[in-house]
């Protein structure tokens, strides 16, 4: 396909999970998940994303499977669809357009052609009604479904306030610390309400679900306790019981297959197990990561999976064993590392889960690894002081990795500079120097010098701080021979400007000058002398980013300020080459050309301006990039340049820009539709193949494999006969004394016909015709030929060596006859 | 799903001296025995023969000491004044010293009369020993004349007249017998061949050279004087190879392990010092009471003794191997229930199940992993962790801090248990590494326990504690900036003076003040 002329916007990676429960194909082989405005298929054994299914405007919000057909998945979302998908083939069949948001879907088995959906109320805001949805019928895929019968009234807008019970013969819905229950059959509502004032916490609803096989619910409270209701067909005879062990809200709960077990989720990130109401016995799987938000269990009972909070779902099996869990970009809670590429791997590295750093691939859309940085135990208790990593810079090689943790308290940061050799063997990343307090202050900047040619002793790490210094660290060789390591870093240097905070750092592409803003200034150093060389400023505002321009731009300086500047300064004259009035929140220069891309943000949309240093006008615009705010950017060099017939993405060849918004969605640009993207392994169900490999499978595999065999052993003597075969025109062109043959060209055409495969029969007769007329003693020998091979081609190939083939119809075998009599009395008759 | 993670003791690396492999063998001396004499103890030479007695020359005396003996078991004492380097023969038979009134006197160390007297120097003989070929001795006088003597008759063979000082140490070649070297207080070291005429070679110390040492391999010249340490070689041409300056008084004596790996000096600044003959650092050195003069080291390093000027000599004997067979023993029953199953190596077609890695929690992590913060308090303020890993403790503390439950920790303790709090706090809260952690602790202890101030002796007395080690570091850091606030006055006038020469220059520079951390 010829490169479309528009620059498409896409999402790749780090859309919130967090939409619905996630839901198991019929045979536990697969996990439905929503994934924004996608809903995506898992496979459950290989981890790997296998289908992605789009259509839906605007965030899905639920996803159920179609009770009637278990090949089929309803999705409701917010832009007020139903959607029917055959997800084994990732076909759209149906969409039901009911009008207004839909903000969670509902099936039941004994309603036969309806769901039930959750919709604002008309008119009212922050209120919201159960409806039953009468899914209309027709041929067409668009069809409107507009026939609404409201069920219950008042109840939660989330997916996990509302229950349906055993056989559907109820529904229940809590709100607050109000609970209702609608019987279908009887028509009957039964409300209950908690007090709020014996209780010293907050015990208002926070999830319901329904016992599969008797008359039990069990609620979820955001005091951390679960309640299980029983009798509560009555009005006042009602009956609960109360288990605790969680110490805040109750995320989810789920009930066993047969109801034995209930299972309850938190933000503690433990799973917990009950056993049996009354003895209060559990079991926990603690440390999962983080707060589990959803909690869904497979139709056969044997796998149960959570979704968390940070976008990652763990399958567990049903002896509460950790199995594996499906990781794309994990949401952290504030992403202050920035956008870093791993040169190594090319992937994209930023904060992960707390106090680690993910590297996340690109092209697999997977979680490569996890780092931890902070190494200690994290709490999820909320009003902590966490520490976490704040700061991350690669050399260029990526055998340095510096990273910078604080924790969040504001007097004393308890800062540690991390350095980290890359260790070939063990490939990964080994701690080598830790550095208590590396400034006095948090630190705003950390940048490597990093020099391919010069190798590692012109590394130098710069750290700024807003203590108003800026501290140059560099490797020193121990002198200890009996040291474990032979290198170690300390501080070489320490600069200050005027007692003004230093707030960024960069070094030039050749390493020559490093470039420290304090401030409203920006001060360019030498960094062999550390001699401070000039000074750029553009009052007024604070310098917000720097950078240096690249390759034939190399001698500019650009940055930023607060008050929407952009400004470019000339290094050799020193003065400002132009400036321009936006206010840039991103500035993100591209590592392979002179590209730089700005992002600003005004009046509630993003736009991207990617401009050369040397030309003030930019050379690319994109308005209106998205509507998130976007906080990080990043060119990721591609591994060959591509193909761009369009002058204007030129900028786009080497290296691809990725944005993560402030909702820590992933965006890229890109030539090629959505289709091209998506690789072809990916478009395939790969069923067989996805399935990891059973000792009883590989048993089946050896015998298929021995049968191949085989098979190529039995192939062999086809084609060997193939040259025996042939050999006899040989055999009769090189034994037939020389006086005897006809004419060269006359034999030609017979060798060479005798070599091709043949597969039509009647140029055979033909050839067979012309032949027997040269020699019929031949033909009596093709009688005693051993003819073994069935197929045509060989028995072609007799025909061309000019022998009768036996098994030449006795019909034909007269016709050639009758022609032979008929020719010669024609010549004879001459 | 990850595994609980134990907390991090952030360990410091211990400052000062490190533990290597020479610190370790050269402690490996018991203490040390002191021995008076009558005065300045001005040479110590071990015999070379079995059983390794040493002869020790000081005032009018030579004493020979046994190995292990304390008091002298020989004595020469035929001298009218001064005595001077009693120096013993290759087969420790023979021993040669020379004198105040310039006479060289040669004895046997089993007889008690001089076997010869030789005389020739005018002035006090410092210097005497033996070449290697056994028959002759060389003497360094204070008539800076070197001579050499032949023993069978007692005559002199040659004179060097050449140094312009007091001569006051020599040494002879072990390789050739025909070479030996004087250093003089004329600041130079000559190299004599016995069958010329002249020195055949004169290397410049630059200081009145107070002792010299040649290597066993005759390559590798030593010379101390002033506060150098100056090695040369003399293969070269007497090249200089380096110049160690590590004591901060004159250097008196040198000496060599029996390995030849290490070279000792001794100097007046109280100190040996022990430097690696191949990379030339200092690896140890020993501290003495006074000004040192003499040092030996016997062979095989079992004994070092140390001349002082107070007349003191400090014996020092290594230390016997410990013998490990007692704890060897232990580990010995039951070999085949330890090996059972260990030797079995696994075959191609084995299916190999490897049994999970048992992790071992320390006590405090195992409860606060169980979130019981109260007793992980407990289990790091026992007294061995205490007392011995301070850093494991405050760990914790910090750890339980960060969880927010260090005051719920802190709280609900008896008389005893604040008590040891306090002690812990008031002590160790002074090291910098541990007051960040630990003020937030102490003011914790005194949110929650001042309302029962007064109620016990003890407790009250530990408060009082606490506040005077605090007030005594913050006299001291207050001292300290004092201290800082004066050298930064100092550096200010530097920095304006070389300021000042940069100008001289034409170049223009901003002076950055470079605070190193």
């Amino acid at each position: 396909m010829v490169a479309p002329d528009t620059l498409r916007v896409v999402r790749c990676g780090g859309s919130a999970l967090c939409g619905a429960r996630a839901v198991f194909s019929a045979d536990s082989k697969y996990l439905l998940c929503a994934s924004g405005d996608f809903v995506k298929v898992y496979s459950v054994n290989t981890e790997e994303t296998l289908r992605l299914m789009g259509g839906h405007a605007d965030l899905v919000t639920g996803i159920q499977l179609n009770p009637h057909n278990h090949m089929q998945l309803y999705s409701s979302s917010l832009d007020g669809t139903i959607k029917l998908w055959d997800f084994m083939d990732g076909i759209l069949i149906k969409t039901f357009n009911v009008g207004s948001k839909l903000l969670a879907l509902y099936t039941l088995a004994s309603a036969e052609d309806s769901v039930f959906v959750v919709i604002p109320k008309n008119g009212e805001r922050d209120t919201f009604q159960l409806v039953s949805v009468k899914l209309t019928k027709g041929a067409s895929q668009d069809l409107e479904s507009k026939e609404l019968s409201v069920v219950l009234d008042d109840v939660g807008p989330s997916m996990k306030h509302i229950a349906f019970g055993r056989e559907g013969a109820y529904v229940v819905s809590v709100k607050g610390v109000n609970l209702q229950v609608y019987f279908f059959k009887r028509k009957l509502l039964n409300r209950f309400s908690l007090s709020t004032v014996k209780t010293k916490g907050d015990n208002r609803f926070s999830c319901v679900v329904c016992h599969p096989t008797e008359d039990c619910l069990a609620t979820g409270h955001a005091d951390g306790k679960i309640r299980l209701w029983r009798n509560f067909h009555h009005k006042k005879e009602y009956t609960y019981s109360a288990l605790h062990w969680h110490h805040d809200i109750v995320m989810d709960l789920a009930f066993s297959v047969e109801g034995t077990r209930l299972l309850s989720g938190g933000v503690e990130s433990v799973l917990v197990q009950w056993h049996n109401e009354s003895s209060c016995q559990k079991d926990f799987l603690p440390r999962l990561g983080s707060p589990i938000e959803y909690i869904s269990l497979s139709s056969d009972g044997a796998l149960c999976c959570t979704l968390h909070t940070d976008n990652r779902i763990t399958i567990i099996n049903s002896n509460l064993r950790f199995s594996r869990s499906i990781q794309g970009l994990i949401k952290s809670r504030d992403v202050k590392t920035g956008l870093v590429v791993d040169p190594r791997t090319k992937a994209l590295v930023l904060n992960g889960e707390p106090g680690h750093l993910q590297f996340y691939s690109l092209q697999s859309d997977q979680q490569l690894f996890s780092l931890d940085i902070v190494q200690r135990q994290y709490i999820h208790e909320a009003g902590l002081k966490q520490s976490d990593l704040v700061k991350v810079a690669f050399s260029a090689q990526g055998t340095w990795l510096a990273t910078v943790e604080e924790s969040e308290e504001v007097t004393d940061p308890e800062l540690q500079l991390k350095l980290w050799f890359y260790h070939e063997e063990e490939q990964s990343f080994q701690l080598n120097t830790r550095i208590n307090t590396p400034h006095d202050n948090h630190i705003t900047d950390m940048c490597f010098r990093d020099m391919d040619e010069l190798g590692d002793d012109s590394l130098i790490l710069v750290t700024t701080g807003r203590d108003c210094v800026f501290k140059v660290w560099v490797m020193v060789e121990d002198t200890d021979p009996e040291a474990q390591q032979s290198v170690s870093w300390t501080c070489d240097f320490v600069g200050s400007y005027h007692n003004y905070q230093a707030t960024n750092c960069c070094f030039s592409e050749d390493g020559s000058l490093l470039a420290v803003s304090f401030e409203e200034t920006v001060t360019v150093w030498d960094s062999l002398t550390w001699d401070l060389k000039c000074t750029f400023c553009h009052p007024p505002g604070n310098i917000r980013k720097i950078c240096f321009g690249r390759l034939t731009c190399s001698k500019y300086l650009i940055g930023t300020t607060d008050y929407g500047f952009l400004c470019c300064w000339n290094l050799l004259t020193c003065a400002l080459e132009w400036n321009a009035h936006l206010n840039v929140v991103v500035l993100q220069p591209d590592p392979l050309s002179e590209h730089i891309a700005a992002v600003s943000w005004l009046s509630k949309e993003s736009s991207l301006f990617v401009f050369k240093p040397n030309e003030p006008r930019p050379i690319y615009i994109q308005r209106n990039l998205c509507k998130e705010k976007i906080l990080l950017a990043a060119f990721v060099p591609r591994d060959e340049p591509e193909m761009i017939s369009s002058e204007k993405y030129l900028w786009l060849r080497k290296s691809q820009p990725f944005f993560l918004t402030d909702t820590q969605e992933l965006m890229t640009l890109s030539t090629k539709s959505l289709e091209e993207r998506l690789t072809p392994s990916s478009k395939q169900l790969a069923v067989e193949e996805s399935l990891p490999v059973t000792p009883f499978s590989l048993l089946l595999g050896k015998h298929r494999r021995q049968q191949a065999q085989e098979d190529i052993d039995l192939g062999k003597p086809v084609v060997h006969n193939k040259q025996e075969q042939a050999s006899p025109a040989v055999k009769e062109l090189l034994h037939t004394p020389a006086h005897v043959l006809p004419s060269a060209s006359f034999l030609c055409t017979i060798f060479i016909n005798s070599l091709l495969i043949s597969k039509e029969n009647k140029s055979a007769e033909e050839v067979a015709d012309e032949v027997e007329m040269e020699s019929e003693k031949a033909e009596d020998d093709s009688d005693e030929e051993d003819v073994t091979a069935m197929e045509q081609e060989d028995t072609s190939h007799m025909e061309l060596l000019g022998e009768m083939p036996c098994k030449l119809s006795k019909s034909q075998e007269k016709e050639l006859r009758r022609i032979r009599k008929t020719d010669y009395s024609w010549i004879s008759a001459f | 799903m990850a595994a609980y993670k134990p907390v991090v003791v952030q360990t410091c690396p211990r400052l000062g001296e490190k533990i290597t492999q020479d610190t370790l063998y050269w402690r490996g001396y018991k203490t040390p025995v002191q021995i008076k004499e009558f005065g300045a103890v001005n040479k110590i030479d071990f015999s070379p023969a079995p059983p390794y007695n040493y002869a020790v020359t000081a005032s009018s005396r030579i004493h020979i000491y046994g190995r292990y003996s304390q008091e002298p078991i020989k004595t020469f004492s035929r001298f009218r004044e001064a005595a001077y380097c009693a120096t013993y023969r290759d087969d420790g038979r023979l021993l040669a010293a020379g004198s105040e009134e310039g006479s060289i006197c040669l004895f046997d160390v089993s007889g008690k009369a001089p076997l010869r007297q030789f005389e020739g120097h005018t002035k006090p003989v410092h210097v005497v020993g033996f070449l290697s070929d056994k028959y002759r001795i060389f003497s360094g006088g204070d008539d800076y004349s070197s001579a050499l003597w032949d023993i069978p008759s007692a005559r002199e063979i040659i004179s060097y007249s050449e140094h312009t000082d007091y001569v006051r140490c020599g040494c002879a070649s072990k390789v050739n017998a025909d070479v030996f070297i004087t250093g003089s207080y004329d600041h130079t070291v000559k190299l004599f061949d016995a069958r010329t005429k002249s020195s055949v070679m004169t290397i410049e110390h630059g200081h009145p050279v107070e002792s010299v040492l040649l290597f066993p391999s005759g390559g590798l010249l030593v010379s101390a004087g002033g506060r150098y340490v100056k090695v040369w070689d003399v293969l070269k041409g007497g090249q200089l190879l380096v110049s160690l300056k590590n004591h901060h008084k004159t250097v008196t004596c040198l000496c060599l392990n029996s390995s030849g790996q290490r070279l000792l000096s001794g100097s007046l600044d109280r100190h040996v010092k022990i430097y690696s003959t191949t990379s030339y650092k200092v690896v140890h050195s020993f501290n003495y009471a006074t000004s040192i003069l003499s040092l030996a080291l016997s062979p095989e390093d079992e004994t070092i003794v140390v001349g002082m000027t107070n007349g003191v000599l400090n014996v020092k004997h290594r230390k016997p191997e410990e013998k490990n067979e007692n704890s060897q023993k232990k580990r010995q029953p039951v070999y085949r229930t330890y090996m059972k199953g260990k030797t079995y190596m696994p075959k191609q077609e084995d299916f190999c199940v490897s049994k999970p890695v048992k992790r071992v929690l320390r006590k405090y992590d195992k409860l606060l992993r169980s979130f019981q913060s109260s007793k992980a308090l407990d289990a790091v303020l026992e007294p061995p962790i205490m007392l011995h890993t301070p850093e494991v403790t405050v760990a914790v503390m910090q750890e339980l801090h960060r969880r927010g439950t260090l005051r719920s920790a802190l709280a609900g303790r008896d008389e005893k248990q604040v008590n040891l709090l306090l002690t812990f706090v008031a002590r160790r809260v002074i090291e910098p590494r541990f007051t960040s952690v630990l003020v937030t602790v102490a003011d914790m202890i005194t949110d929650i326990y001042h309302p029962v101030v007064g109620q016990s002796a003890v407790v009250d007395k530990q408060f009082l504690k606490l506040k005077e080690a605090i007030g005594k570091e913050i006299d001291y850091q207050e001292e300290l900036l004092e201290v800082l606030g004066m050298m930064d006055t100092l550096f200010a006038t530097f920095t304006k003076k070389s300021l000042e020469e940069n100008k001289s220059n034409g170049v223009k520079e901003i002076i950055q003040t470079n605070r190193s951390y």
